[in-house]
């Protein structure tokens, strides 16, 4: 089982080794958004403090649902995965392997980038901290979740729209509890229970996702 | 033992086949025929579990295959239409990774021989995406080689492949068949494979496929 999740792993880390720029979008993207709302602001230092938590969040959820189009997408045209679908292992087992390899080329760049990004909005360094660590616990949430809606809308026409009109509904828990924890760390009321809410929406979606995922493949290849 | 049994798919509003029955015993082989849309690939991917069938079932010794799944996926190799593989991945990675996802992993050494077997020698290592339409095939079908299962599926094996590797592919199927195997495919190419004792199903323009 665990050869299995490596191997797709490690096949899917190849691919976007070898196709840099669909990786380098999605990051671009954040980036950009993110750097925009100064430009756009001016540099009020309160007002920046007081958007950054909303902003970084909300363009974490932008770029993880832009993502969302390239995670079953490419697999589905090849016919690699009806294949998948049709080894003798369970397909969940699959589907946690795909989104852990896309959460690492498109989740991770983020979370990893965001406290420099957050040096724009003249956050503290704490603050900073908390900002990742609640980017690190949201984000997987956000690409598990977001699997359900891109297997849905598989090699439908206009599936990019109805992809955003299924998943965004259900990012908002993790935007409020994200968003939550670096707001509150700011005006030092703890982040603590914020934190601990987002790690309970991640084991949520840890265990539900990957079963409603392979239900909606099985669906879409028919 | 492959049992089909009062099979019926309906696919839109078009009936594509009903009250289909046959079956496949080992060593045999199955040709299945029919014009354009007749619903030979649907017939194959439903075999598979890919698509429900609306009436009817699978049976694969003597159980329903929806309800095996995991066991009968292990006994079967399904080579479709789309060749199910990766254009950046080289020749020998798409095998691999095939295998290991069949259950079977092989080393980086029995990759490069059975590709060379299907004439890819000197082309193990480019990414697929430079190779032409036949040798992408060729590649495809290298899985059939290397894998051990006893029911293979094959729709359309034949389309792009030269006549070299069209008479080595027979051969491959009518070995695995001496030895105890079941193959379906399908085919528009006169083969001499699907001339001799085989069996023949025809769909579309018989109301029940007999055999």
């Amino acid at each position: 089982m665990f050869e299995i999740v490596r191997a797709i792993v490690m096949r899917d880390l190849t691919l976007a080794m070898r196709r840099r720029s669909d990786v380098m979008t999605t990051l671009f993207f954040f980036v950009i958004v993110v750097s925009l709302f100064p430009l756009g602001i001016g540099p009020e230092l309160d007002t920046l403090r007081m958007i950054a938590p909303g902003v970084f969040w909300v363009a974490a959820l932008l770029a993880s649902m832009l993502a969302l189009e390239k995670l079953f997408a490419a697999d589905f045209e090849d016919g690699t995965l009806e294949q998948m679908l049709l080894t003798p292992q369970p397909v969940f087992v699959l589907v946690l392997a795909k989104v852990f390899a896309h959460w690492l080329i498109t989740g991770v760049p983020l979370v990893l980038l965001s406290p420099l990004l957050g040096l724009q909005y003249d956050l503290a360094a704490e603050t900073l901290g908390v900002l990742l660590l609640s980017l690190l616990l949201g984000t997987p949430a956000l690409s598990l979740i977001g699997a359900i809606g891109a297997a849905l809308t598989l090699g439908l026409r206009g599936g990019g729209v109805l992809v955003s009109l299924l998943v965004l509904p259900l990012y908002i828990p993790v935007l409020i509890f994200g968003a939550g924890a670096v707001e509150a760390n700011a005006s030092g009321l703890g982040e603590t229970g914020h934190l601990l809410m987002l790690g309970a929406i991640l084991l949520l979606a840890l265990v539900a996702a990957p079963v409603a995922t392979s239900a909606a493949l099985k669906i879409s290849a028919e | 033992m492959l049992e089909v049994s009062n099979l019926e798919c309906i696919r839109g509003d078009r009936r594509l086949f009903s009250e289909l029955n046959f079956d496949l015993s080992s060593g045999e082989l199955l040709h299945l025929h029919g014009h354009n849309g007749s619903g030979k690939t649907t017939l194959l991917r439903t075999i598979c579990g890919l698509i429900t069938p609306t009436n009817g079932e699978v049976r694969w010794q003597g159980e329903n295959v929806r309800r095996l799944r995991d066991e009968f996926a292990r006994e079967l190799v399904y080579i479709g239409h789309k060749n199910a593989i990766k254009a950046d991945l080289t020749g020998t990675e798409n095998l691999r990774i095939a295998c290991q996802l069949d259950g079977i992993p092989v080393s980086e050494k029995q990759a490069w021989d059975a590709l060379e077997r299907l004439g890819l020698r000197g082309h193990e290592d480019l990414p697929v995406r430079v190779l032409s339409q036949g040798q992408k095939k060729r590649v495809a079908l290298a899985r059939l080689l290397l894998n051990t299962s006893p029911l293979w599926i094959l729709d359309e094996p034949f389309t792009a492949l030269d006549k070299a590797a069209v008479s080595y592919l027979q051969d491959v199927i009518q070995t695995h068949v001496a030895n105890g195997g079941m193959v379906m495919l399908t085919t528009h190419q006169e083969v001499a494979l699907t001339r001799g004792q085989v069996k023949q199903l025809g769909l579309g323009w018989k109301r029940d496929g007999d055999v």
